[in-house]
């Protein structure tokens, strides 16, 4: 099967281009290296097969970050019969040179120009036909987002796919020569066949950044717009939460009570009081994490992340931290995994593993469902979104006090030099195949762990045979027993420790493994909450929650990506040591004081 | 027109780049972005307490710190 790389430099619409090619959904980001793992998909060319390759972006084929390395490595290792490098149009004068640098592979190559409907309006006007020449390659012009131009890329794909014989890799391990004549080159190729004005219309652009950059009113701007999302996620979600619990709740008293008679009743208990009350609890989340995600990636792909990091660069540098690394945190507030993964634009591998220590603090989407149930089951109306409030702001000052622990072990200078990309506003389309990207990978975690996590759970409150579901004498009654010691310092009992110790597995099991140690669940689960532990133990409870290991995955992303075993456990035990002290400060504390 | 780093140009005020003092994947960064010898540099702004500084290079916005805007020379335009 014949294969075609797609290459472009980040934030040139290369992942749109490559949905819009295959018809997959790649996540996309107005973020540079966002890409961080290959998206590959297979195409009907004409009448042909086709295998397309989304490498990472790139600035420069001589680079040596990670991503470009990677380009690098592909490149060399698996023969490609079509290069299609992705341009922007708006930026051509900057870009040219990558493209030069691509024709010294000899390798088939075709040009896209994307965002030819913006250099357009930009007053950007092309010859086509001496760029082409120019660069002895076809050159097309597309706009990825809106699909104009479409039908002739792809027939220019599948016609230089279909007139040259597949080249060897071989002939890339030739020498590049000096950049230079090759930049002098691009130049002379933009005077000839460009025509830009003089001075380049960044109106609507300028006009934004002037408010959202504003030296004072800046950083209140984006607290203030942060704050205006979470607002809008639970105004939007909670009644379709209820609506969904509700729902949940009335197929299982009035259709699944029919089996009882019908199944053994340690099946039946096993099926709706494990499984069903489990992953429901959980399910009926679900609307809030497809709203909040929506908001995510409204903010990611508007090219407002960049801002921020300009914003909070200086503060970030005090903590030995730069621009980059809070945006990865607020990235880490959906899940902590890929936000991990996006360090790789980080080469200082002191300054990467800063990075990846604090970033496993960021409240991320399935520790938000377990502090909104807590928070709403044991606070009033008024106090709930505070103490929800709160957590975040413990999750920020957690994570930075650890930059300011470390950042002299971890110590070191990188320069810090990011595009600040014109503001471009997502599709619908683009956001709503993000939110499901993100619904469907929530659903794959539930099938792999809450399902099997909420069994165990069952299993572990209802054996050995006999004794009462849930009581001391059970297989969960006796961890719960060997970890009290420890845990009892801080408020938390037998019950709620083994729902702890899953949650090291995934905190979207945490409330499934409460639902199924008191076998009750939705507002019977909360009621019965408000019994066993107070405002003080809950808060603890949530605290701890929030600090310790988030999930394996994160364990998992960790090892991989700091490629060192002793960094993953000090990363394991500090996180536990720290939830476990402060807990235990805020428990004794607020006792003391008389609550 | 005086010889300047970047840093110490005025906000608004363009200067045109005479030498990268920089080197290795830095330096090849700031070229892949634009920054090269003869090119126009426009600051934007300045990020409160002593942030980034924001540049116009070309068609291309770029934040880049103060310490590592020191490392290139401009010509400042009167």
């Amino acid at each position: 099967m014949k294969r075609i790389a797609l290459l472009g430099m980040p934030n040139t619409g290369k992942s749109t281009f490559f949905n819009r090619l295959t018809g997959a959904c790649a996540r996309i980001g107005n973020w540079p290296g966002i890409t961080v793992d290959l998206l590959g998909a297979k195409i009907l060319l004409g009448a042909d097969m086709v295998e397309v390759v989304d490498l990472p972006g790139l600035y420069d084929l001589h680079g040596f970050a990670e991503d470009e390395q990677i380009v690098w490595r592909f490149l060399h290792n698996n023969p490609v019969d079509l290069i299609c490098l992705i341009l922007n149009a708006a930026q051509i004068d900057q870009q040219l040179p990558l493209a030069l640098q691509l024709r010294r592979l000899e390798l088939p190559t075709v040009v896209v120009l994307n965002m030819a409907d913006e250099a357009e309006r930009l007053g950007i006007r092309f010859d086509a036909a001496m760029l082409a020449a120019g660069l002895n390659c076809p050159v097309c012009f597309i706009s990825a987002k809106y699909g104009q131009g479409f039908p002739e890329t792809r027939e220019t794909l599948r016609r230089v796919l279909s007139e040259r014989p597949p080249t060897r890799t071989a002939a890339l391990a030739a020498e590049f020569a000096e950049d230079e004549a090759l930049v002098a080159e691009a130049e002379q190729l933009v005077a000839r066949a460009v025509t830009m004005p003089r001075v380049l219309e960044h109106g609507l652009t300028e006009r934004i950044d002037r408010i959202v950059l504003h030296p004072l009113f800046g950083i209140p701007l984006f607290f203030l717009a942060m704050y205006l999302l979470f607002q809008t996620v639970y105004a939007l979600g909670g009644p379709l939460q209820n609506g969904v619990a509700w729902l949940l709740e009335g197929f299982r008293t009035q259709a699944l009570v029919l089996f009882q008679p019908l199944l053994p009743g340690w099946l039946y208990g096993l099926l709706v009081e494990g499984v069903y009350n489990g992953v429901g609890t959980v399910a009926s989340f679900v609307p809030v994490i497809v709203l909040f995600f929506l908001g995510v990636a409204l903010v990611e792909d508007s090219g407002y992340l960049s801002r921020i990091a300009f914003l909070m660069d200086a503060l970030m540098a005090k903590l030995g931290l730069d621009g980059r690394g809070f945006v990865m945190l607020l990235m880490g507030f959906g899940c902590n995994v890929p936000a991990m993964m996006g360090t790789r634009v980080i080469r200082s591998r002191g300054l990467r593993l800063l990075t990846l220590l604090i970033i496993p603090f960021s409240l991320c989407s399935a520790r938000l469902q377990v502090f909104v149930f807590l928070s709403t089951a044991l606070f009033s109306t008024t106090q709930a979104p505070l103490v929800l409030l709160a957590l975040y702001a413990i999750s920020f000052l957690v994570a930075f006090g650890t930059a300011l622990l470390f950042k002299g072990r971890l110590h070191s200078h990188e320069p810090l030099l990011i595009e600040l990309p014109p503001y471009r506003l997502p599709t619908f389309k683009q956001v709503v195949l993000r939110g499901w990207h993100e619904v469907h990978h929530f659903l794959n975690r539930a099938t792999r762990f809450i399902v099997a996590g909420v069994v165990m759970i069952w299993l572990l409150t209802h054996l050995p045979p006999g004794v009462p579901a849930g009581g001391p004498e059970t297989l969960a009654g006796l961890f719960g027993g060997w970890l009290e010691p420890i845990l009892r310092p801080m408020g938390i009992d037998q019950q709620m420790a083994v729902v702890l110790l899953f949650g090291f597995v995934a905190k979207e099991i945490v409330l499934g493994a409460m639902a199924v140690v008191y076998g009750l669940d939705g507002d019977a689960l909360a009621q019965l909450m408000t019994q066993r532990m107070d405002g003080v133990q809950a808060f603890s409870f949530m605290l701890f929650t929030l600090i310790y290991t988030p999930c394996l995955s994160t364990v998992a992303t960790m090892r991989s990506e700091s490629k060192s075993l002793a960094f993953t456990g000090v990363s394991i035990f500090w996180s536990l040591l720290l939830a476990w002290l402060l807990s235990f400060l805020f428990y004794q504390g607020a006792r003391l004081l008389g609550y | 027109m005086s010889l300047v780093r970047l840093s110490e140009l005025a906000i608004g005020q363009p200067g045109i780049i005479e030498d990268v003092d920089a080197e290795g994947p830095f330096r090849q960064r700031l070229q892949a972005l634009g920054f090269r010898i003869g090119k126009e540099v426009l600051p934007i702004r300045q990020a409160i307490f002593g942030g980034p500084l924001h540049v116009r290079i070309g068609s291309v916005n770029i934040m880049l710190r103060r310490n590592d805007a020191a490392l290139i020379q401009v010509w400042a335009s009167p």
